[in-house]
Formats: C-alpha cells, structure tokens, sequence
C-alpha cells in the first residue's frame, strides 16, 4: 500500500541561519584566498596557527590507557573525582565553602552544557526570576536562557566611546532589576570584550547585589587562561564567596586545558548549608536525566588526572602560562603596529588593556563585514577577534585591515 | 512544561540566615540508576545487580570490547589528532556510517540524500533533540509510548514540550504483545500524532512484535500518518545480527515514509560512559533534510553547543575498517549469545525447582531484559532478603546474570512467588 503522504511533514521548516561564531569558520574554510585569516572562534592556536592539543592531556590520555579502565555509566552527577579537583580549583581547596559542603557541582557538557542546566534549574525552581546580561554578551547566552525559558534583560557593559567598561550605567541598570534577578558575570575575559572590572569595581558590584538581593552567575570559561595564573583569575568568584552570597559558577575546560571537543565542564551552586547543597545537587540531577542521562567519561577523566597529579598539575600551569603568554605577545605586538601604522592619533591602547582571548575592536557589523569581504579575514560581525587565533607574523596585516575598515567604511 | 514546583525567590538572598534555595527539596532517586546506589551500599556478599542495562561478562564485570580498545590505541597514538570542536552536528564519518548501519548502505534515502543525521549524546540526548525538534517544527505536539516503556522516556519527551499518551502494549496475562490493544490504540491516535516505536528487544519487557504484526503496524500508522520516531538501542544486541534488529526500522524506510530513529552504541558497543549516539530524520526530499539539518543545529547549540568526540571517534573508526567492524561483529555476537544463554538457564532452573508459575516468557523475550511479571511486593522482598537489585517494575536485566549467580535468583523467585501474592 502506498504511503498515503506526498508532502513532506517538515515541508514548512525553512533554512535556519548559520550560527554566528561557529558559522565564521565554515565561512573560513570555504575561502581559497592564501592570505585569509580566521579570527572567529576562540580556539587557541599556536604561533604557526596549528591547534594545540597539551602537553599534560597527551600524557593523561596515554596512562588512562595503559589503566585500562572501564567504559561505564557515569552517575548522573559526573564523575566524582573531576568534581572535588573541579570544584576545589575553583574556590581554592581550604575555601570554607568546600571545608563545610555547601558546594552543589554536577559535571555538565562544558560551559554551555553547565550553563543550561543552570538556566533550567532557575526555571523551574525561580519561575518568576530573570536573568541579567551584560551588553555585550557571549552570543550564544541569549539562546540558552531563551530555550531554557528564562526571561532575560540586558545590563550596561561596553562603552563604545572608551572602548572599556560603562561602569555606571552597569551598577544602574542591575539596581534597576527586579529583586532577587540572577545576574549572568563573567567571572575573568569577558566574552566578547577582554573588559573585566577592576577589584574595586568588583566590590561595588557585589554591593549592588547584595542590597537587590540578587543571586549572581558566574561564567568562568578561562579560568588561567586570562593572565596565567588560575588563582588571579579566580579572584572575582572568591570575592562573592567571601561576602557570603549564594551563588552558581559555571565552568569550562575547553580553553584552560585544550578540551574543547570533549566538553567538559561543571555547575557549581554555593548554598547557605550544606543541607542545601544536597536538594540542589539533586534537583540538577533531575534536570539532567531527561537531557542526557548522564556525562561523558572521557574528559572528565583527563581534567581529574592532571588536577589530581602534582607533576601534571605543575605542567599544566606551565603550558596555561605559555599559552596565556603568548595571547599577551600578539596583543602587545598588534598595539604596537596600530599605533605606528595609524596616523590618526586614535588611541589604540584597549588592546593591552582588554584581557584574555578576545578583543572588542569597536568594528561595527559593515566594518567587519569589509574586513571579510576585502581582506579575508575572518570575525564575529560584533567586532570582535580572536587573539588566540592570531601569529605575530600575522599583526601587521591585521593592523592595516583595522586601520583600512575602521577609517574607510561608515 | 508545567512547572511543578512553583518556587517563589526566597526574600533573604543567604546573607542574613535564609537560603535562596530554602523551597527546593530533595528530589527522588533516579528509580533506575538509584538501583545500584543501594546496589554499592548493601555489603551482602551474594548481592546481585540486575538493574540498569549495562553488560556484565560471565565473571560479573564490566566489558570493553577489544574492538574499542584497539580503536582507542590507534585514536590516542595518532599524533595528527586534535580536539577541536566538532561541528553543532558532530562528527561528519560517524552520521554518515551510523546513518548506514541503521538504514542499510544500499537504502535509498541515504542515496536520496534524504536523511538529515546529527551526533547526539548516546539514546537519551538524541531522543530529547529529535523531541525538541519535533515539538518546535511538527504540527502534532502528541507523542505515543508504549505502556510500559523505559522509565525516562516520558521525562525526555515531556521536559522536550511534548505531550504524552500511551498505547498498549505489554500484556500481563499472556506476558507477550498485547498487539489488539495496540492496534486500537493507535488507529484512536489523532491522524500525524508521533509514535514512538521500540525498534527491537522492547525495553522492559523484552516483548517484540514479529515481523507480521510489525508490517500490521506501519500498514495502519501509514494510513493514518502517524509519524514514528523509533528508539534504537539494541541494534546487533538482541539477535546478535545488525540486520536483523534493523528489520523494523528499514520496513519503514523502504516505504518512502518519513521517520526518526535514535540510535544509541551504549550497549552494542559497550560505549556507554562515552555518550555515544545519533538522532537521524528521514525526509521526503534531500532539501527537506537540509533544512531540518539545520534547525537541529538550533536545538542542540543552546544545549550544549557540539557533542563530545571521544566516542564517536571510536565508533567512526571501528564502521569505517572491514577487519575492526568484523571482529566487532563477532564481539558483539558473543554478548548476545551469553545473554541468550542466560534465558535458557533461568529458564531451566525455574522449571527444574517447580516454581509455580509459566516462565517461558524467559525465553521468548528478547534482548538484555526479562520482565519477569513479579509485582512490586515481591521485588522488594527478593531485594530485602535475597539481595537481588532490580527495578520495581519486575524488570530484570540478564546482561547482570551469570550462571555462578542462576541458582541464587532462581531460589529469590522461587521464594517470592509461593512466599507473596
């Protein structure tokens, strides 16, 4: 018998746009132009622009295979040893909030992964909550508060006329927020500015919160990653703990330790007690099941072995000091050929002052757009640029792209 | 999605004394995986784990096949090999040969460029990406489960924006196929409502339809354009031939109809840890499952942004190599033998101790369970006093049995059933 059907079910879906970080390096691929340049997504690269798999992970990979361990069902939690380091790495391990066992972490699937879990936990638990954003944000935060349910509004963040931090305009707009807001911060190299606050500006956001009773967020993709030292880069998440707030504290080991196709990563929620800690955990666990199941073993395991070796953990440390060295190198290098090759007198030192992987090069949408189209190189239409996709030999044709899109195109 | 606990934010944000989270409470055990967290608490030495679906050999441990550590050698000594993210849809190798593992290389959607296939996390995540899918694009938000069915799957569906309803299918007089129940249930079906099909070695009644009633089946949901959504979880592992446990799938496919089918290498390549999996949707047209394609890129990016590739990498290299793939054939094979086996000896041992009762229903499932028709007094009693894990539901895992530990379930049984009613 014939199907009865002719007409697709799916005849009206239509064509979904290319995402727009992950589409740059399709688009990249795609150009046959040698001089093309690929400052899209934030995925490290050598000097010699290859990827860069560590040092410490080749040599974690290597024992986990000799071991030959098993290939079990993680409890849906994780695995319980990439928790303790992960949360330990975090928080520093004599932090009284592990001392006590106030801390809720469940491995999630990266940053995105651990963010989303949050995302439905706030959901269902907060069904009244918005979450607060910064302006700009990393792209893909709308989608996952938009699929997760949870409303969301934006707070003031980048100054375009500074190319730095709107201060006031950030500390207005989350005192403006209804009570009891759960404020998204990234916790060190903003994405996508490199603009982080200072300390002091730090503690005068932790006041903020704490008279609106807010519940602060933290996305931490680059722990060690932004000046080299995972404790420096910790500090603005210790701050918070310190006062006292209950927080969440998403993490991710793409970056810090090369693991970006193995996604992981960890939800952390700081509770008042310990008793709370548990129903949160539980309740995460919930929300975990009906998307997954549970984690994937692999990269949890390479997190837990380098953590949890003091030799490996010191080679990681070196190899994060190289890398976030080098990203200071590339930034320091393209200033330099900005400020002799400009002739304007603009004031190109937000590159040195940005932090971490990305730069806000205060290119609009046309302006990046001309930097593709003409010059081949490759970048989020928000002006943004991926540093760690940049070689030194490579600054100077940046700088001119810059200085061409930035001066030439309206 | 009702939200089932309407919190309210707590007034004191945890610094003066209250907690912010001072209204959630302490959710249940997973009924399933809670099985063997008081598995590992009990201390008994006869203690015996038949609750969740993982293979166990015939010394009681867990298995990696040699085919994946051989994989995994030649993956981790590449020194080529980086990890990049891999795109929102996975590893390119690994959609195109699950898509021909699943289908058939000779199928012609697969010539058609008819099936859009995305790497998702094991069974559970390509069922919830494919759920969400279907809930944001398909103009029916009804999908069918069979009653019973694997306990997460009206979580997955439900928490994917689907509304779901059961149709019959275990019948516990005959424990066999209710088959008419099933028939009337889905001819009652509103025309389009979504069906989820187990595509063999029904999980937790082992229960599968022959291939008669199979082809009943897509006669009747064909006439009502009921759109199927199969679950594969068990290819190769319930027969022992890839084939042959495909049978369902592609009766479907040759029809020309559209479909979705998860698969899942938890089991059949023993993967289960690594989340290995993949969501694949049939189309009408090969620009139909372009553009499908890339609306699965929107559900899956604000999830998790692209999956894992440890995995689908030892998958991928396993399909791809005629010498790898038939060694795992034969592993895979030796599993379901054992498993078989284990019926048989059970079976044996029942009739052999006279426990009252028809227990050729041991034997005429199919696949890792057995759903034994014990009713949830007498499994609490078997786990009380024998220290059998299993779950309530009277679902028994053989892939947990040895036939060291035969002897000591058959006596729970045989307890259970002339102690309890």
């Amino acid at each position: 018998m014939a199907v009865s059907v002719n007409v697709s079910r799916f005849e009206g879906v239509t064509m979904a746009p290319p995402d727009p970080i992950l589409g740059v390096s399709e688009a990249f691929r795609a150009d046959t132009n040698d001089l093309k340049l690929n400052l899209g997504v934030g995925a490290y690269r050598t000097e010699e622009l290859q990827p860069y798999v560590l040092n410490v992970v080749k040599k974690a990979e290597k024992l986990m295979l000799e071991r030959g361990e098993n290939k079990e069902y993680l409890p849906i939690e994780g695995l319980a040893a990439f928790n303790k380091v992960t949360a330990e790495l975090l928080f520093g391990a004599d932090n009284s909030v592990i001392q006590e066992g106030r801390v809720a972490t469940i491995q999630g699937l990266s940053g995105t992964g651990s963010l989303r879990l949050a995302a439905a936990f706030i959901h269902r638990y907060f069904p009244d909550a918005k979450a607060l954003i910064s302006s700009p944000t990393w792209g893909n935060h709308k989608n996952i508060f938009n699929d997760a349910r949870v409303p969301w509004s934006e707070y003031r963040y980048y100054d375009p006329r500074t190319v730095g931090l709107d201060f006031d305009g950030m500390v207005a707009d989350i005192k403006a927020a209804p009570d009891g807001s759960f404020v998204l911060l990234h916790g060190c190299a903003h994405n996508p500015t490199g603009i982080d606050p200072t300390p002091e500006q730090w503690e005068k956001i932790a006041d903020v919160i704490q008279e609106k009773n807010h519940i602060p967020f933290f996305d931490v993709a680059y722990q060690g990653f932004a000046s080299g030292s995972l404790d420096a880069d910790a500090y603005s998440v210790r701050l918070f703990v310190r006062r006292g707030f209950e927080l969440l504290v998403a993490q991710s080991y793409s970056k810090n330790l090369g693991l970006y196709a193995e996604r992981i990563g960890a939800i952390n929620v700081v509770c008042s007690s310990s008793d709370a800690g548990t129903r949160v955990k539980s309740q995460l666990k919930r929300l975990a099941r009906p998307m997954y199941s549970n984690p994937p073993v692999h990269g949890a395991r390479i997190v837990a072995n380098v953590v949890g070796d003091p030799n490996l953990f010191n080679e990681w440390k070196q190899e994060m000091e190289l890398m976030a060295g080098r990203i200071k190198n590339v930034r320091q290098r393209l200033y330099e050929n900005l400020s002799e090759k400009d002739k304007s007198g603009k004031d190109w030192s937000f590159v040195l002052k940005q932090i971490g992987m990305f730069s806000y090069t205060g290119l609009h949408k046309a302006q990046s757009d001309h930097m593709t189209d003409k010059w081949h190189i490759y970048m989020t239409k928000d002006g943004r640029i991926s540093l760690a996709g940049l070689s030194l030999s490579k600054c100077e044709y940046l700088a001119d792209a810059i200085i061409d899109s930035f001066h030439n195109v309206d | 999605m009702a939200s089932q606990n309407p919190i309210a934010p707590s007034p004191a944000a945890g610094l003066y004394g209250g907690s912010v989270f001072a209204n959630v409470v302490q959710a249940p055990e997973d009924p399933i995986l809670g099985v063997t967290v008081a598995y590992n608490k009990d201390p008994s030495p006869v203690k015996v784990n038949l609750g969740v679906g993982a293979y166990r050999t015939e010394e009681g441990k867990p298995l990696v096949l040699n085919v994946v550590r051989r994989a995994e050698q030649l993956l981790v000594n590449d020194p080529s090999r980086v990890k990049e993210y891999l795109p929102i849809t996975g590893l390119a190798d690994f959609n195109k040969l699950s898509a021909k593992l699943i289908f058939g290389a000779d199928s012609p959607a697969i010539q058609e460029n008819r099936v859009a296939t995305v790497q998702c996390l094991s069974g559970t995540g390509s069922l919830r990406v494919g759920g969400e899918f279907l809930a944001r694009h398909y103009h029916e938000r009804t999908i069918y489960i069979p009653q019973p069915t694997w306990g997460n799957h009206p979580k997955v569906f439900t928490l994917a924006g689907l509304s779901v309803k059961t149709y019959r299918y275990y019948d516990p007089t005959t424990r066999g196929l209710n088959f008419e129940g099933l028939l009337a249930d889905l001819s009652a079906a509103p025309p389009g409502a979504i069906v989820l099909l187990h595509a063999c070695a029904h999980n937790p009644t082992g229960v599968d339809p022959t291939l008669d009633q199979w082809e009943q089946i897509r006669l009747l949901m064909r006439s009502k354009g009921l759109l199927p959504f199969f679950d594969s979880a068990y290819q190769g592992f319930a027969s022992g031939n890839l084939d042959a446990d495909a049978q369902s799938v592609r009766m479907f496919v040759a029809d020309g109809g559209e479909c979705l089918t998860a698969q899942s290498y938890a089991k059949n390549m023993g993967l289960y840890g690594e989340r290995v999996g993949a969501l694949s949707i049939v189309c009408k047209s090969a620009d139909v499952a372009t553009r499908v394609e890339s609306q699965l890129k929107l559900v899956i990016r604000p999830m998790y942004s692209n999956p894992p590739i440890h995995g689908a990498s030892i998958v991928a290299t396993i399909l791809k190599d005629r010498e790898l793939y038939h060694e795992w054939t034969i592993e895979l094979k030796a599993m379901a033998d054992r498993i078989i086996n284990m019926r048989q000896q059970l079976f044996d041992a029942l009739r052999a101790r006279g426990t009252p009762g028809d227990w050729s229903h041991i034997i005429k499932q199919i696949g890792m369970f057995t759903f034994t028709g014990l009713n949830t007094e007498q499994v609490t009693f078997m786990t009380k006093e024998y220290h059998i894990y299993m779950t309530s539901d009277g679902r028994i895992s053989m892939a947990g049995l040895s036939s060291k530990t035969v002897p000591h379930l058959t006596d729970a049984i045989h307890a259970a059933v002339t102690r309890m009613k």
